[in-house]
């Protein structure tokens, strides 16, 4: 085992992917030079180069479209956007043309393009700077989103996404960047679609994804000390996502909480408590309960941002509740 | 190629009346001499992204006959197997990455290719076809910049016709296109859109000159005899009906006359081209109807996780 941090572990993941595949580019705002606004494609420049790895305008709408067409035209172009926020002016570019380019042509095409970006509070980013819009694309057929909540599958799921034909948003927190965690000394290729058991328990489950996975598991130690043990279910991929992880958990345990960082109204966990309470219907004990922001914009204030994101003790209610 | 797409769209505009064909369908009859001027000038390894008012870019890029009709008409045999339609025609495989519902969003996706293609070092151009219209989009000018910036192979070709859907661009953009390339210090050139040899050395000369490495502006002044969509009462036109000496296919005609092209051989390529078109429309009658199911398992690849 090495000591490897979350931001590190992706750009280690870039540096493999371009060295295995000529075809792999690296581009986006501030990428190059400067080696990303949180470090993540530090040293890319210097061991690759300025034709696979560019700095571009502040032109969102035309980077995200630009790799759809790269991509079209046999590259497989890592497009970072600096915060999830600003993908608001790419999104002609993911959800009409990259997402509907390999069905709308009859599969002639596939679009192997990612895009990299992060989202999430906790460091006062104000409301233009810390939003969780993953499940604008989790809704649009075509897309695939992929969220890692540990530094190994940092690594593992973004290869799989660069090797993937199809385009995924690839979504990082930025609360854990620099969060320092042991992993294996080789690093695996992650299968998009599959999840992880991040802790074993026989009361109740809990489906996370990203930071929230280990806010989870810091309720799940929390409950252990009353004796109550929490299955908690690390998704990494929302779109697919793993109905059959979650199920087959759900079995075991008769009780599910979702969490995430996101607005809890019409969010990712809304559609898995939906499909639940369809499929998983007879194993429910108590009614499915999700963990989620409240439907506000993101706070700037300090007090204000910790009340709004999700902590382990709103975890340890919902886990209560379901157990009552 | 100019004779083609008029028959094929005259040929769809029927088909389009007698309720054969589907949906929207935008026409570009009176602009041919631009999609055959601009397909003259382009090799198989280069790439088109196109507009909405796609099928002469399409048919010049040399697209097949029968799956483009089978395409229109909802087949499964359609080169996009009936999920796209007219304004979504593609064949990847001769470099047309389609047609496009999204007024400008052709422009990025070119300047994309044109990025695949310097980095791949595979000497092709990508072109970017585009209407007056799209001259508002914040892409068009975003995609100068970076084209500029990164000297990209790409030709920029702005179709004008002056209209805007159903608004005059008069009204709607005050600058222009030439002096928009300058702002970004891209070669620009106007030409007479309805004047197929004019184009055609223009765009000769501008293709060789983006594939040496650079993006150049190619604005055909053209015109948009039909409506900006088939079945349009165009109630916001009043601009006269188009001048007759102005038609780019009648125009290219009299020159081949001019060069002492008989009027038997005028007609024998007539005649032919007809024939394909018959039998391209006789091959999509008969063809499969669109695939749901089909349909359904291409949302993503095969064999990735979904």
């Amino acid at each position: 085992m090495t000591e490897m941090r979350f931001g590190k572990a992706l750009g280690q993941a870039l540096e493999d992917a371009m060295a295995a595949d000529d075809s792999v580019m690296v581009f986006g705002e501030d990428v190059a030079a400067a080696g990303g606004p949180f470090g993540v494609t530090r040293g890319l420049l210097e061991k690759f180069g300025p034709v696979r790895v560019r700095d571009t305008p502040i032109s969102e709408a035309t980077l995200v479209s630009a790799a759809v067409g790269a991509a079209m035209s046999g590259l497989r172009p890592v497009v970072e956007i600096m915060f999830m926020d600003f993908i608001t002016l790419g999104m002609d570019g993911l959800v009409n043309q990259a997402a509907k380019a390999r069905f709308m042509f009859g599969a002639q095409s596939s679009v192997p393009m990612v895009l990299r970006t992060p989202h999430g509070g906790g460091l006062s980013a104000g409301p233009q700077h810390s939003q969780c819009l993953e499940a604008w694309f989790a809704h649009v057929p075509g897309l695939k989103v992929v969220c890692p909540a540990t530094a190994a599958d940092a690594y593992g799921l973004l290869r799989a996404a660069i090797n993937d034909p199809d385009p995924v948003i690839f979504v990082e927190n930025k609360s854990i960047y620099a969060r320092k965690e042991q992993v294996p000394d080789v690093l695996e290729i992650v299968p998009i679609g599959q999840a992880r058991t991040a802790r074993e328990g026989r009361d109740a489950t809990i489906v996370a994804y990203g930071a929230m996975v280990q806010t989870s598991l810091e309720a799940a130690n929390t409950l252990s000390e009353d004796g109550i043990e929490t299955e908690v279910i690390d998704l990494r991929s929302i779109q697919p996502w793993d109905e059959k992880a979650v199920l087959d958990s759900l079995s075991r345990t008769h009780r599910l909480v979702i969490v995430h960082e996101a607005v809890e109204a019409f969010g990712v966990g809304a559609e898995i408590a939906a499909r639940m309470a369809d499929i998983g219907f007879d194993e429910l004990d108590a009614p499915i309960v999700r963990v989620g922001a409240p439907f506000m914009p993101v706070p700037f204030a300090k007090p204000m941002e910790d009340r709004y994101r999700p902590d382990s003790n709103r975890i340890v209610d919902a886990v209560r509740r379901v157990l009552a | 190629m100019m004779l083609l797409v008029r028959r094929v769209e005259e040929r769809l505009s029927s088909l389009f009346s007698d309720g054969e064909v589907p949906g929207f369908i935008h026409l570009s009859i009176g602009q041919e001499a631009v999609a055959a001027g601009v397909g003259s000038a382009l090799e198989q390894k280069d790439t088109v992204a196109s507009t909405h008012r796609g099928h002469g870019h399409a048919l010049a890029k040399g697209i097949e006959l029968d799956s483009f009709f089978m395409e229109i008409m909802g087949r499964d045999t359609g080169m996009c197997r009936g999920r796209g339609g007219s304004m979504h025609v593609a064949d990847m495989s001769v470099g047309m990455l389609g047609a496009n519902g999204i007024v400008g969003a052709g422009i990025p996706l070119a300047v994309g290719s044109a990025l695949a293609h310097q980095t791949r070092g595979n000497g092709a151009v990508a072109v970017a076809f585009f209407g007056d219209g799209a001259l508002a989009e914040g892409v068009l000018h975003e995609s100068f910049n970076l084209a500029a910036l990164w000297k990209l192979p790409v030709l920029f070709v702005c179709e004008n016709n002056g209209w805007s859907e159903f608004s005059p661009t008069s009204r709607q953009f005050v600058a222009n296109v030439r002096d928009l390339a300058g702002a970004f210090g891209i070669e620009s050139e106007q030409v007479d859109g309805n004047d197929g040899e004019a184009v055609a050395l223009a765009a000769a000369a501008h293709v060789e000159a983006a594939r040496a490495g650079g993006p150049r502006v190619l604005e055909c002044i053209t015109r948009r005899v039909r409506g900006h969509y088939e079945g349009d009462p165009q109630k916001y036109r009043d601009d006269g009906d188009a001048d007759p000496q102005s038609d780019p296919l009648a125009r290219s005609i009299a020159r081949l006359r001019a060069a002492k092209v008989s009027d038997t051989d005028i007609q024998s390529i007539e005649t032919d081209l007809m024939s394909e078109i018959d039998a391209a429309l006789s091959a999509a009658r008969a063809a499969p109807p669109a695939d749901f199911r089909a349909a359904r398992a291409d949302v993503y690849s095969p064999g990735s996780a979904a």
